[in-house]
């Protein structure tokens, strides 16, 4: 019988977080999800942690609690991410910063903890979250699409420095899903994305599990440092 | 009546404990990448020319030490900190030099406790 795989998904709390941790878990892991503040919810397979990614000390003591209570882990999904809808010349810096600090250093120290229990086992599969934001360009989106950016950067190299460990990272880039994270935005904005899309449509959480699904497989050790946008956006 | 006990500080650990914790991580790093034996002394370079591990085989010791003080020792330390990073001399020229800085985190915390 195989092994139960051992997964992390930050930002569980709601939206995309919480749909996939609850997958993970229908499909017989054991799911740890966290976020800054407490969930609403419980599910059987779910251990939920209360810690903010952009926070060393929180990062740290969730992968120690994960090694204390689990002994390993194969799977993290860095899904943590803030958005601002803004136009740049109205964007304050705090505003920049938090969006830098969840989005790019969240998703680094996650990956960097994480992966320093992956690499024991010589075993591990990250998957980053980016946004179909970074190839569109689209207005109103520089810091979230910058903060994307690096991300994808970051899944690159983390490729090539944890490939030896065994260790693969990858990126899905959605597109828009109606989650809160899209809260606010006009319809208008949202439907002339969607037109520049191969399949015109909104997201489903579904198709960012199916992705995801693809790169944590363990067949897919050969895998690794790509992004893959989801509704034809190349 | 009230009965005041006298506030207890942690001792660190003796400094040739945390001395066998790095040459153990350090031989076993080595034979792990592929060295036939490994003789690991105090003045056995990790850093530079006359390194016995390349640059893979010192990220692999950096975090197998982390894992070991936190496992052996109960201190949840971050070796490649801000401050290591930018030292003249690095604390991870040698065997010898790991040990004390080591030892002096260990220190450093229990004090800052």
């Amino acid at each position: 019988m195989p092994e139960r795989q051992v997964v992390l998904i930050t930002g569980a709390r709601k939206g995309i977080g919480r749909f996939l941790a609850e997958h993970f878990a229908a499909g017989g892991a054991a799911v740890i999800g966290c976020g800054r503040t407490p969930a609403d919810w419980t599910r059987d397979g779910v251990d939920y942690q209360r810690a903010d990614v952009s926070s060393e000390a929180d990062v740290k003591a969730l992968v120690g609690h994960i090694q204390r209570a689990y002994g390993r882990l194969d799977v993290i999904v860095n899904n943590a991410g803030v958005a601002s809808m803004n136009h740049s010349l109205l964007t304050p810096v705090a505003t920049a910063e938090r969006v830098l600090a969840t989005n790019v250093t969240g998703t680094f120290l996650v990956a960097r903890e994480g992966a320093k229990l992956m690499q024991r086992r010589r075993y591990g599969r990250i998957v980053n979250l980016t946004t179909v934001a970074v190839p569109l360009h689209l207005d109103g989106e520089a810091i979230y699409a910058a903060s994307k950016s690096a991300v994808e950067t970051l899944t690159k190299v983390l490729a090539h420095e944890l490939g030896a460990f065994g260790i693969t990272c990858n990126a899905v880039g959605p597109s828009p899903i109606a989650t809160d994270l899209i809260h606010g935005v006009p319809a208008e904005k949202i439907e002339a994305i969607t037109r520049r899309l191969a399949i015109k449509r909104l997201g489903r959480y579904e198709d960012v599990s199916n992705a995801i699904d693809f790169f944590v497989r363990p067949e897919s050790d050969y895998i690794t440092g790509q992004v893959i946008y989801l509704g034809g956006v190349s | 009546m009230r009965i005041i006990l006298p506030m207890t500080q942690p001792q660190p650990p003796d400094r040739e404990v945390v001395a066998a914790l790095v040459m153990a991580a350090t031989t076993d790093v080595m034979l792990q990448r592929g060295h036939a034996d490994a003789n690991v002394a105090p003045d056995t370079r990790l850093v530079g020319a006359s390194a016995v591990l390349d640059s893979l085989g010192l990220v692999t010791l950096v975090v197998d030490l982390e894992q070991r003080v936190q496992d052996e020792l109960g201190y949840g330390l971050t070796l490649a900190n801000e401050r290591a990073m930018s030292r003249t001399n690095s604390p991870f020229l040698s065997v010898g030099t790991l040990t004390d800085y080591i030892h002096g985190l260990i220190v450093e915390t229990i004090t800052r406790a």
